[in-house]
């Protein structure tokens, strides 16, 4: 559009944010460290990581909201932090701590938050009724906001970030402290935003939120990026497609008798042993002919986590 | 460099307006509340110092104690209105609320925020001012017409306030850091800036001091305007009004960005 020359236009027209080597430092600690990530329109894109990995700081970066040490970004084609307000105009945010204004109603949230883009009354008022039956929220327009549940608060903040139609939609752990059935809700939800072509960029520390949801993941920990694939190409190239999970010290003296001549790769993660294999059968005829209890499942994004970070997500 | 001055020095826009937008809805909802303190605690100011000073002090100069008090009052009130407004609501939209979180995550920069923030302040002031000249005419303690030019001048001075006390808002950790401010800063000024007596009654150095500060350049706008007598150095007065208002705006700009966008 402007002064980028036409090689770097026709990369950049497809990738939605651009990051290269980003570096913010705190307390003279990296806490985002080289960070280097691509988004393509239209993809939904996780950043898995644990507490404390650096993912809300990465977001906040992308956004404008902080500045970054070293590196180089574009969000939707536009460079950060120097036009950042630009580019929010045409993102929506979910942020990790629900923001609400407590002194509205529902409606009023929306209103008003509608507002801080510029848009008139009436033009937000045509797209609220959509907004609270995306959420549904219907019947509750005019509920103060201490008056809804986690996952209503949750569901009205996402569909405030829809506002204003965005290009770019950014959730901060969206689901993080919401029961089962409130966690389905807004994955349905998002589930359709994936579908109109809308492009997300999530994070989460819950494994099967990044699987069901991701078409590709950044997984992060300690402020690095440690790979960046998608789900299924990660558990493929990682892990060995079988996993048999025993249990206690019991279980811990049988699986170190095996030794490391049958196929079978071992790790403990607390008090678990997890056995990875290629082929589960010589191992499951083995532990039948014990009074040992297993678990045989395929290899998820969790054994991908465990073996390229040496720890579990959790801690 | 120039990115350098450009994150020092605040751009202002109109896009602070519905951040003030914001804050008058929120103020609509408890209207009535709202109006009866801006009625109520001026009219017991008045009435009580007016009559209880007043039978003491008689006139001041040539005016009735009431009629030099109530100018005083407007100055007064207008300056802790926007101060209590930009330390105590403020915070709370800031730390607790995170009503501004929500407001940077849209297209607004802390530029907006605080500007829409110190303006809402500022408008407050000016309905606590309405609301004194209201009493202050109705029980006969205003001169002319021209008291209507208050309202422009509380307006400016209360912005001036609201920005000052939006620089301690940006350097607070907690609500108990605001007692310093009033302590060592809002009291003193009250109290040497012609709000209850005429300056000439102090020493001239504290009198040099207070004219340092916006409020006693406010006092001796709106007194002369209120009572019917001529103002004297416009310029002046105005000039260090708008000084303390862009100063502080700026400052507490650059502060709460450093806060904020860390
Ligand atoms: N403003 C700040 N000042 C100082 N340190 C900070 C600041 N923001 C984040 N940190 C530190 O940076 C690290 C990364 O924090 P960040 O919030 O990005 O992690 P996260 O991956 O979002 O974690 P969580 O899952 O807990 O939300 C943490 O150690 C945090 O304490
Ligand atoms: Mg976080």
């Amino acid at each position: 559009m402007n002064s980028t020359s036409p090689a770097l236009a026709a990369t950049t027209a497809e990738a939605v944010v651009v990051a290269e080597d980003l570096v913010k430092r705190y307390g003279g600690r990296n806490v985002v460290d080289r960070v280097s990530l691509n988004v393509r329109r239209g993809e939904c894109f996780g950043l898995l990581g644990p507490n404390g990995a650096g993912k809300t700081t990465t977001l906040r970066m992308l956004l404008g909201l902080t500045t970054p040490d070293a590196g180089r970004l574009e969000v939707l084609g536009l460079p950060i932090p120097e036009r950042a307000r630009e580019a929010r105009r045409r993102v929506g945010i979910v942020p990790q701590f629900d923001n609400l204004d407590p002194d509205f109603t529902v409606e009023e949230n929306l209103l008003t938050y509608a507002s801080y883009f510029g848009m008139s009354g009436n033009e937000a008022r045509s797209r609220i009724a959509g907004l609270i039956e995306f959420a549904a929220l219907q019947g509750r327009e005019n509920a103060p906001i201490a008056t809804l549940s986690g996952g209503m608060k949750r569901r009205l903040t996402l569909a405030r970030a829809l506002i204003n139609q965005p290009e770019l939609v950014v959730l901060d752990e969206p689901t993080t402290g919401l029961d089962p059935q409130a966690r389905h809700h807004i994955w349905q939800r998002l589930r359709r935003l994936i579908e109109q072509g809308s492009t997300l960029i999530l994070t989460t520390h819950y494994m099967e939120e990044a699987e069901r949801l991701c078409d590709r993941l950044a997984i992060i920990d300690q402020g690095r990026v440690i790979a960046c694939d998608s789900p299924r190409a990660m558990i493929g190239a990682e892990v060995e497609p079988h996993v048999i999970e025993i249990q206690g010290a019991e279980a811990r003296e049988w699986s170190a008798r095996l030794g490391s001549a049958s196929g079978v790769r071992q790790r403990s993660a607390g008090d678990s042993t997890l056995l990875y294999t290629a082929d589960p059968k010589p191992l499951l005829e083995a532990l039948g002919e014990t009074r040992l209890r297993y678990l045989h499942r395929p290899a998820d994004m969790e054994d991908v986590f465990l073996k390229l970070t040496g720890h579990d997500l959790r801690d | 460099m120039t990115t350098r001055t450009a994150t020092l020095l605040p751009r202002p826009s109109l896009r602070f307006l519905p951040v003030w937008r914001r804050n008058l809805r929120v103020w609509r909802k408890i209207l009535i509340p709202s109006v009866l303190g801006n009625f109520g605690e001026p009219l017991l100011y008045l009435l009580a110092f007016g009559y209880g000073f007043g039978r003491l002090v008689g006139q001041v100069g040539e005016l009735p104690y009431m009629v030099f008090l109530a100018s005083g009052i407007v100055c007064s009130s207008a300056m802790f209105t926007a101060s209590f407004e930009a330390l105590y609501s403020a915070y709370t939209r800031m730390e607790e609320q995170k009503t501004w979180h929500a407001m940077l995550g849209a297209p607004l920069d802390i530029d907006d925020v605080v500007l829409g923030e110190v303006a809402w302040a500022a408008t407050k002031a000016m309905m606590s001012a309405v609301a004194i000249l209201l009493i202050a005419t109705g029980l006969g303690l205003v001169a002319d017409w021209r008291a209507l030019l208050v309202l422009p001048v509380v307006g400016l001075a209360a912005f001036s306030f609201a920005a000052c006390a939006m620089i301690v808002t940006a350097l607070s950790r907690s609500y108990d850091f605001f007692m310093y401010y009033f302590t060592l800063g809002i009291t003193p000024m009250l109290l040497m800036s012609g709000v209850f007596f005429p300056l000439d009654q102090l020493p001239p150095l504290v009198s040099l001091l207070a004219h340092l500060l916006p409020l006693a350049h406010t006092v001796e706008i709106v007194r002369p305007l209120m009572t019917g007598g001529e103002v004297t150095g416009l310029a002046l007065h105005l000039g260090v009004i708008l000084a303390y208002g862009v100063v502080g705006y700026a400052v507490a700009s650059a502060l709460l960005r450093r806060r904020l966008l860390r």
